[in-house]
């Protein structure tokens, strides 16, 4: 029997069919964006160790403490869960997009703005409509009014050649202006003085915590967007048309896919998360909408989709895992006297240490089937 | 015309007087991302660099009693940010974009956390040149008390734009810009070329940002930069590359986001913080009226990723 060197199910050192063969390869192909994430991931705590040695503090008790603030007891977990939901939205805002090869930065916009919009939608409705067709109203009102935002975004790119980047980043500014005026204007509450707001919804409008947990239902919210983004991607026809899309526009032009509607409806879907997360802000943490709404979710949002590689369920962990680091700011800030500035300066080398290390994709033979038959 | 009140000749006069004090930041930090977009690369980390820039600058004015030296610091510190940006992006496979970001939350990290004890302190400013001596009005004399580096800034745009033309340098880096292929052929090597423009790029940028600390608002604190860093990116697209189309945009912008201010100091009230998002909508509706899809826009280097 001569040895077929293209059967990947025959080993070729012994010529034999094997079995493992195929369940070896599928690992292989898995393990690499893990494999590399999590050596990635120690560099840059590494890199970052060294930061705290530098200037003097012991990054052992860094750790110890991020471990404990974000993870270490029921309390701490609660609270990362927390600070997770926003992250979960805002991050889908950017990968959705990136599946067709669009770099999308201007996600804060959309939030900000879906959290006046669910505000504006609420005020005529509190108090003479049951609370939960109230805040069904609000998801839709915000979800509309970021999908439009970053959706523009999107048909700018395609219809008129404009740069998806920039005039995202540039309708976040505009966004954030058109708050300032709503939140200062018509849609001021009177009584807030020092920090201008919409009026403060009633306590039973609000969007209520997860039975038995101290967690709001944002995280489910944004649990089940991730779900349905991947769904979408992975197991449906518009999903694969996108991947196509943004591997080759030209070639996906050639096959015939819309791809104008394609970046137009992935954007604005992408930008309805984004929305979304303004209106669980609103509804579920700050009761109003006021400045806070820009408090960076968009932007941290952009490292999460990139740490999770844009894959909608690999968000679900990386978002916790942020929304820890986050979340025990604030004791390294109390016990160690540093300053909250901490997790940016993490985050930060994290971030450039993971994009850094995209360029080891592919260059390990151990990750790649095709080349075991020439080496083994 | 009476020499205290001018009455409605105010607002122009006040829109100049922003536009010369707002749109230092901008030019350096659009000049800085010119030169390496030329090169072929983006360096959306500018706004990182920038606020580095801010807090270096005043750190070392504060210590050393110097603004100048601060300047230079801060312009040292710029580089550096350059360097590493450069120097990751030369990998394969590296999304220079991203990285733009990654920088960005990063620099704007460090300068949080290594600029904190410098927030209570006071620093030497740099010093500005009365030009509006001529003049009995107070108004114009404080409208044209022109900083330093405003008009050095002025000056590089000039240079810099007469160096693309006819210089060495400026010839490589357009090469290097347009087709990586042609500058190997030409025995250029395309990363450091890349390298030291983001380099220079970034060393401008923290220019912009020392501005800012040393002079207006003239103080250190987290929320000195309002995305002057990252609206310079826009405002190179606005100029199409050219460095005096820069200094001009920054202009621009400058007046426009003065307009607000201005308009309330003589009683229009009316839609206040939409003034703010003039330059936005400014630049958005130009971007819009110029692109087209099916071409790439006139004077982009050919080997950027952003316009493909």
């Amino acid at each position: 029997m001569t040895v077929q060197a293209n059967d990947p199910a025959i080993s070729v050192a012994s010529g034999k069919p094997t079995s493992l063969r195929p369940l070896l390869e599928w690992t292989a192909r898995r393990a690499e964006p893990i494999v590399i994430g999590l050596v990635a991931i120690l560099i840059g705590l590494g890199l970052f160790s060294l930061f705290i040695l530098a200037i003097g503090r012991s990054p052992a008790m860094l750790f110890q403490l991020m471990d404990t603030g974000g993870f270490g007891s029921w309390f701490s977990v609660q609270n990362s869960l927390s600070r997770a939901a926003p992250l979960l939205l805002t991050a889908l805002c950017v990968a959705l997009p990136a599946r067709l090869g669009l770099v999308i930065i201007g996600g804060e916009g959309a939030v900000v703005l879906g959290g006046v919009a669910a505000a504006a939608m609420a005020m005529p409705l509190v108090g003479t409509a049951p609370a939960l067709p109230v805040l069904v109203l609000m998801a839709i009102a915000a979800m509309v009014i970021g999908g439009a935002w970053i959706g523009l975004a999107g048909f700018l790119r395609h219809y008129r050649g404009v740069n998806e980047t920039i005039s995202s980043l540039l309708l976040s500014y505009i966004a954030i202006a058109l708050m300032n005026q709503f939140v200062e204007g018509p849609l001021r509450d009177p009584a807030s003085l020092n920090k201008p707001s919409t009026e403060p919804l009633p306590a039973d409008y609000m969007l209520g915590n997860i039975p038995g947990m101290d967690v709001h239902w944002g995280l489910v919210i944004g649990i089940l967007a991730c779900i349905v983004s991947w769904i979408l991607i992975e197991m449906t026809s518009y999903g694969f048309a996108a991947r196509v899309a943004g591997g080759n526009v030209r070639a996906a032009q050639i096959q015939g896919l819309p791809v104008g509607r394609l970046i137009a409806g992935f954007t604005a879907i992408a930008g309805s998360f984004a929305g979304l997360a303004g209106m669980v802000e609103v509804s579920a943490v700050q009761g109003s909408a006021n400045a806070s709404l820009a408090a960076g979710y968009g932007y941290t949002g952009i490292l999460v989709a990139f740490l999770a590689r844009h894959n909608p369920l690999a968000i679900i962990p990386v978002a916790i895992l942020l929304g820890g680091i986050d979340a025990s700011g604030g004791l390294i800030q109390r016990r160690m006297g540093l300053p909250d500035a901490t997790v940016l300066v993490l985050q930060g080398t994290l971030f450039i240490v993971i994009l850094f290390c995209e360029t080891f994709y592919g260059r390990f033979k151990v990750f790649n089937p095709d080349l075991w038959k020439r080496s083994l | 015309m009476e020499e205290t009140g001018i009455g409605i000749w105010g607002v122009p006069l006040a829109i100049l007087a922003g536009a010369i004090r707002v749109s230092t930041p901008f030019i350096f930090v659009s000049l800085g991302e010119t030169i390496t977009e030329r090169s072929g690369r983006i360096n959306l980390g500018l706004e990182g660099t920038l606020v580095f820039g801010a807090m270096t600058a005043y750190a070392v004015a504060v210590m050393t009693n110097s603004p100048w030296l601060g300047v230079l610091a801060a312009m040292a510190m710029g580089a550096v940010f350059g360097l590493v940006h450069g120097w990751i992006c030369k990998w394969p496979k590296v999304n220079d974009i991203a990285i733009g970001i990654a920088m960005m939350q990063f620099g704007l990290g460090l300068a949080f956390f290594l600029g904190k004890p410098f927030i209570q302190p006071a620093a030497p400013h740099l010093p500005a040149i009365p030009l509006g001596f001529w003049s009995s009005m107070p108004q114009i004399q404080a409208a044209l008390n022109v900083n330093v580096l405003f008009l050095l800034g002025a000056a590089l745009a000039f240079v810099l734009w007469w160096a693309f033309k006819n210089t060495r340098i400026g010839l490589i880096l357009r090469v290097v810009g347009d087709s990586t292929d042609a500058a190997r052929a030409m025995g250029v090597n395309p990363d450091r070329v890349r390298l030291l423009a983001t380099a220079v790029g970034g060393s401008l940028a923290a220019i912009g940002g020392a501005y800012l600390s040393l002079y207006y608002p003239g103080s250190w604190n987290e929320g000195i930069s309002s995305g002057q860093g990252l609206m310079a990116v826009a405002l190179v697209i606005f100029a199409r590359w050219n460095p005096i189309g820069c200094f001009l945009a920054a202009l621009l912008f400058g007046g426009a986001g003065a307009l607000g201010p201005a308009l309330q100091s003589v009683g229009v009230t009316q839609g206040y913080y939409l003034f703010y998002a003039a330059p936005y909508v400014l630049t958005l509706v130009i971007m819009i009226a110029t692109s087209s899809p099916t071409r790439s826009l006139a004077g982009a280097p050919g080997a950027l990723s952003l316009t493909k």
